[in-house]
């Protein structure tokens, strides 16, 4: 499978460094070795959801109990979050870290994805939630941390994009 | 039987416990009650609260934890029950008022009012341990063998559709959301 491994290990480890002791997620192709990493990792409780908005509660109940989190989710699963966001994460401040795969962007082969991923950064910007690319392992530490710092202080929910050109190796 | 005598039967049992609560009726009627600061009314989100609940039981596997969800509420989240299986926090204790209705919005019939059984659902869903109750004899004494018991419980207290005749009260959203994470900050320091 083309999803890189040694980016998605960059990626945890940012994950790792950043406090992040809890993540919920919901399998998908970019996310396969992210999430077999926070099932291998006695440090970490990975919680599987059987739909994204459920993560925001655990996110929230996770905060509320001094526990770092993040949602490990597909950019649909951050469409099918949107009203847990709105009236639990936004009404009630709570500081929730989204790392969203941005499927359906440019050089999307599966049709199925195209209109989520034309739809991700408009909803993202009408919700008031700031994000980032992660495209060169080189920064992801940083704008993980960044906007985890960002998430704390304002108490509000932050994205950060897993974009292709980081997650994905194919042969050109 | 009334979900107020419901939770007034067993409010002396909450002390040490945190609580998380779902809009409408209930969040008002325990207010009602009497606030305090192990209290968390999620007053919106519909379907979250008893994800929030498993959030807090797995952040926290020392400290019971007691969800009030409703019908209305679990019908829009029955993939949580099967989260709730999947990782059987034994801390926590699920309780589901099913008054068959959406009573907050005019009472409009739930789909509990024609047939689909909640407790069933939990069952299916992979909950060992559930109930469910119709008189406050049986809920009192379902509830107290639930907070006893070392593992998830679900259960389902079938009450009357009756509630408050209005929703907001006094404490702020905001207000208690910070009072309840400090209050757990506290606890943990103990």
């Amino acid at each position: 499978m083309p999803v890189s491994q040694t980016n998605s290990r960059v990626v945890y480890a940012a994950l790792k460094s950043c406090g992040i002791r809890m993540v919920s997620a919901l399998p998908e192709t970019w996310l396969v070795h992210l999430i077999r990493m926070a099932e291998d990792d006695p440090e970490m409780t990975l919680v599987r959801l059987a739909k994204e908005e459920e993560g925001v509660g655990v996110s929230a109940g996770a905060h509320f109990a001094g526990v770092k989190s993040a949602m490990l989710m597909q950019n649909h699963g951050f469409l099918a979050s949107i009203n847990g966001i709105v009236s639990f994460a936004q009404l009630y401040r709570i500081p929730l870290l989204m790392i969203v795969s941005y499927r359906g962007h440019f050089g999307e082969r599966d049709p199925w994805q195209t209109q989520g991923g034309s739809a991700t950064e408009p909803l993202l910007r009408a919700l008031r939630i700031p994000y980032a690319f992660l495209e060169d392992p080189q920064t992801v530490e940083k704008r993980i941390a960044e906007a985890q710092t960002w998430a704390y202080a304002s108490l509000h929910p932050a994205a950060l994009l897993l974009t292709r050109q980081l997650m994905w190796e194919e042969a050109r | 039987m009334q979900r107020l005598e419901c939770l007034r039967a067993i409010y002396g049992m909450l002390d040490d416990c945190l609580v998380v609560t779902i809009m409408g009726a209930v969040a008002c009627e325990l207010q009602s009650l009497g606030h305090c600061e192990n209290f968390f009314y999620l007053q919106h989100a519909m379907g979250l609260a008893s994800s929030t609940g498993l959030g807090l039981a797995l952040s926290l596997p020392d400290q019971k934890v007691v969800v009030f969800d409703g019908d209305g509420s679990v019908l829009m989240n029955l993939g949580g029950l099967t989260t709730l299986a999947r990782y059987r926090p034994r801390n926590l204790v699920h309780v589901i008022f099913d008054n068959e209705s959406l009573l907050s919005v005019g009472g409009f019939p739930t789909a509990t009012s024609t047939g689909s059984n909640l407790e069933e659902i939990a069952r299916g869903a992979g909950i060992a341990r559930t109930a469910t109750v119709r008189s406050l004899e049986e809920f009192t004494a379902e509830f107290e063998s639930a907070m006893r018991a070392d593992e998830l419980s679900s259960m389902v207290a079938k009450v009357e559709a009756v509630g408050p005749s209005g929703y907001v009260t006094d404490l702020a959203l905001l207000e208690n959301r910070f009072q309840f994470q400090r209050h757990i900050a506290k606890r943990r320091l103990k």
